[in-house]
């Protein structure tokens, strides 16, 4: 046994990677807690969704959203322009950053500029992308996030496991021994306690924060507006409180017009939750003018490309791009659901997450997610904008194994020679009648000798055997028996 | 090269061309042809579904109900402004009254902590609603400031019947938002809430615990002036 040291004790921080996808698929399967928390909380997110479009012609609302999505996409870089334009009219600056990196180095430097100190951080998928908080961290600013989920994750030294609900995979005894351990308060069972006591803990945090750091939902070129979505206020504490507010989004959150928001708006909420409308949306133009009294003072907009515009290349893999991020294609995945967000590794998990992370981390290390799905088209049939989930999914598995047009990084890193030649030959057979015949007639009259075990295979199946007879065959002496019998009755009659 | 003008050049000189433009019909997100009655009906049923409590009134005598919410919430300190009709007229009716008016049209600067900690209420204006969502529409200004509906534990907002529109899409198309937007734009659909601790809904988790919207209808008596 080891001496106990007197040193405080800390939990071991979890991580993940997508390149121990099956090992940790195989311990998320075998933990009841975490199978019976995405259990309870995707069947009730299934229902909100299906209940709260019911007034809705729900494919001619998709059908605009996709369009809508599509045609931001077809004018991307002049929307970009027009959104840079119009944000700096409006006194928001903005920054450009090819990766996450760099967008990293940005953000730090507008903090360091002005002595910053403390980040307050609303919810944003972007900044978990680049690991902004442990850059932050590293220079000495102390990043903390106000979500409420996003807090308890942080406290737990976890990463979000969903990517609207980042604390799903806790449930309320785990959170209430995380808030105990973590900040002191009395065990409990009753929530609202446990959010009280998180609203009295950042109150003071907001208060004292240099900067607020959020994402963006949609950003709009023609007004240079940046809205977000949000329940809880913690959105609008972030990005009206601090003395500066820095965005920072993906460069193809962006969209034409205003008008255009109101429909992705309905189909982001209904989506992801099943709410009608989330409590707030928060649509800002500019920061406080001389005139007013509150809000920042200066105002920042953070794009950033990490892999974007590589994706934008292709005409079939642009769809990913149109993503806006409602969560809706993991709550309807059987995969996800059984094991859960941590297991994917990276920041997106689910089917969204599977399409867009071999873009960013590229397929050497995310090559199993593309065949993490039976690929049954929930994913494509419940997406806001209609993203050809499933397509893409085979597209990548097409690009893993190097079949695809290789513009995938990492394309062909599955690829085995032994199993490219085993299909070459297969579609040699496939293609000559006459050998595939006198083949699968072989395979019958030697059906004795086919082995047992086959693999992976016959781990949970019993192997194949081959009929002694094949369909083909049985069918011939069918037809010949039927032949002989009309030919009788023929002869018969007088 | 800049990280823009790379970019840039890389969206702009795509591999596979350029992309058609599809054209979009916003037909399903707009005019529902709802009634004065209907829409009503339909914001008081989705924001009372999220907890905001709905008070029809009569608009000529609205501060009474005012001051029966400040009393019955038990708000000793109201923040609000001071140009505002609402703000005015209401700064008029609560003199008698024991609360205590906090003026929000100052510097946050100067009072960050006093409205986070010794403010039991704020009272804004709306500038509409929306019906198929049960959403008020606020534009801050310097007299009712960004924080003024957020950081007190109650929002008491004040709405006219009359200001009611089907939908979200209707609010920007009517008003002609895209051609000059405030500094910031609200929906606010209800009191702050969360459901992050297993999918447990609870209220006011950053933002205020309780909302109240006060309906001023036009031709006198709550409810009968369709």
């Amino acid at each position: 046994m080891s001496v106990q040291s007197d040193s405080v004790q800390t939990h071991p921080v979890q991580t993940y990677s997508p390149r121990e996808f099956h090992r940790q698929a195989h311990d998320a399967l075998g933990n009841p807690q975490i199978r019976a928390n995405f259990r309870k909380a995707m069947d009730g997110l299934m229902t909100k969704r299906r209940d709260s479009f019911g007034d809705w012609d729900l494919e001619i609302l998709r059908e605009l959203g996709a369009n809508i999505r599509m045609r931001a996409l077809a004018r991307l870089p002049s929307l970009l322009e027009r959104l840079e334009a119009n944000c700096q009219a409006n006194g928001i600056q903005v920054h450009w950053a090819e990766d996450g990196d760099q967008a990293c180095r940005i953000i730090r430097e507008l903090c360091e500029a002005r002595g910053a100190k403390a980040v307050i951080k609303g919810k944003s998928m972007v900044s978990e992308e680049m690991h902004l908080n442990a850059r932050l961290e590293e220079a000495g600013i102390e990043a903390l996030e106000s979500d409420l989920g996003e807090y308890l994750v942080q406290l737990n030294e976890q990463t979000p496991s969903h990517i609207i609900m980042p604390a799903i995979h806790l449930n309320t005894d785990e959170i209430s021994e995380i808030m105990h351990d973590r900040t002191g308060i009395e065990r409990t069972r009753d929530v609202d306690t446990m959010t009280a006591a998180a609203r009295a803990q950042l109150r003071e945090r907001f208060m004292a924060a240099d900067v607020g750091i959020s994402g963006v939902n949609f950003a709009v070129a023609e007004t240079g507006t940046l809205c977000l979505v949000e329940n809880e206020g913690n959105g609008r504490m972030t990005t009206t409180v601090p003395p500066v507010h820095i965005a920072v989004t993906g460069i193809e959150k962006v969209v034409e017009h205003l008008r255009d928001v109101p429909p992705l708006y309905a189909l982001l909420t209904r989506s992801a939750t099943g709410q009608h409308v989330t409590t707030y949306f928060n649509m800002i133009s500019g920061p406080r003018k001389p005139e007013e009294h509150d809000g920042p003072k200066e105002v920042h907009l953070v794009l950033v490309d990490s892999g974007r515009s590589a994706i934008y290349q292709d005409d079939e893999l642009l769809d990913t791009l149109r993503c806006i991020r409602c969560g809706a294609c993991m709550n309807h995945c059987p995969v996800y659901t059984r094991v859960g967000g941590h297991t994917y590794g990276t920041t997106y998990p689910g089917p969204i997450g599977s399409i867009l992370s071999p873009h960013l981390m590229g397929l050497e290390d995310t090559k199993d997610l593309p065949t993490a799905s039976s690929l049954c088209g929930a994913c494509g049939e419940v997406c806001p904008v209609k993203i050809p989930i499933p397509d893409l999914l085979v597209r990548l598995r097409r690009e893993s194994v190097g079949e695809g047009r290789g513009n995938v990084p990492g394309a062909g890193v599955k690829r085995s020679r032994k199993e490219a030649a085993a299909w070459k030959g297969f579609q040699w057979l496939a293609t000559h009648p006459g050998v595939w015949r006198a083949g699968t007639s072989m395979a019958g009259k030697f059906r004795a000798l086919t082995p047992s075990r086959l693999g992976a295979w016959t781990d949970y199946r019993s192997a194949p055997k081959p009929a002694g007879t094949t369909l083909h065959a049985l069918v011939k002496q069918h037809e010949a028996k039927r032949h002989q019998a009309d030919k009788a009755a023929e002869e018969k009659r007088p | 090269m800049s990280a823009r003008d790379a970019i840039l050049k890389r969206l702009y000189e795509r591999a596979d061309g350029p992309l058609a433009v599809p054209e979009s019909d916003f037909a399903v997100v707009t005019r529902r042809g709802w009634s004065h009655e209907e829409r009503l009906a339909r914001f008081e049923r989705w924001i009372t579904s999220v907890h905001g409590e709905v008070i029809h009134v009569a608009a000529h005598d609205w501060t009474t109900a005012l001051a029966g919410v400040l009393t019955a919430k038990g708000v000793r300190r109201l923040a609000l402004g001071r140009e505002h009709p609402v703000a005015a007229e209401a700064r008029q009716a609560l003199a008698d009254v024991a609360v205590e008016l906090v003026d929000a049209d100052r510097d946050i600067e100067a009072w960050q902590q006093e409205q986070f900690e010794r403010v039991d209420a704020g009272l804004t204006s709306t500038r509409g609603g929306i019906a198929e969502t049960g959403s008020l529409w606020l534009w801050p200004t310097p007299d009712e400031p960004r924080l003024l509906s957020l950081v007190p534990p109650i929002h008491i907002a004040v709405l006219d019947a009359d200001t009611l529109e089907d939908t979200f899409f209707d609010v920007v198309e009517r008003h002609g938002w895209a051609s000059g937007m405030p500094t910031n734009a609200l929906l606010v659909s209800g009191p702050s809430k969360t459901a992050d601790i297993e999918q447990t809904l609870a209220y006011g988790v950053h933002g205020p615990r309780e909302l109240v919207v006060l309906v001023r209808h036009a031709g006198g008596a709550a409810g009968t002036d369709a």
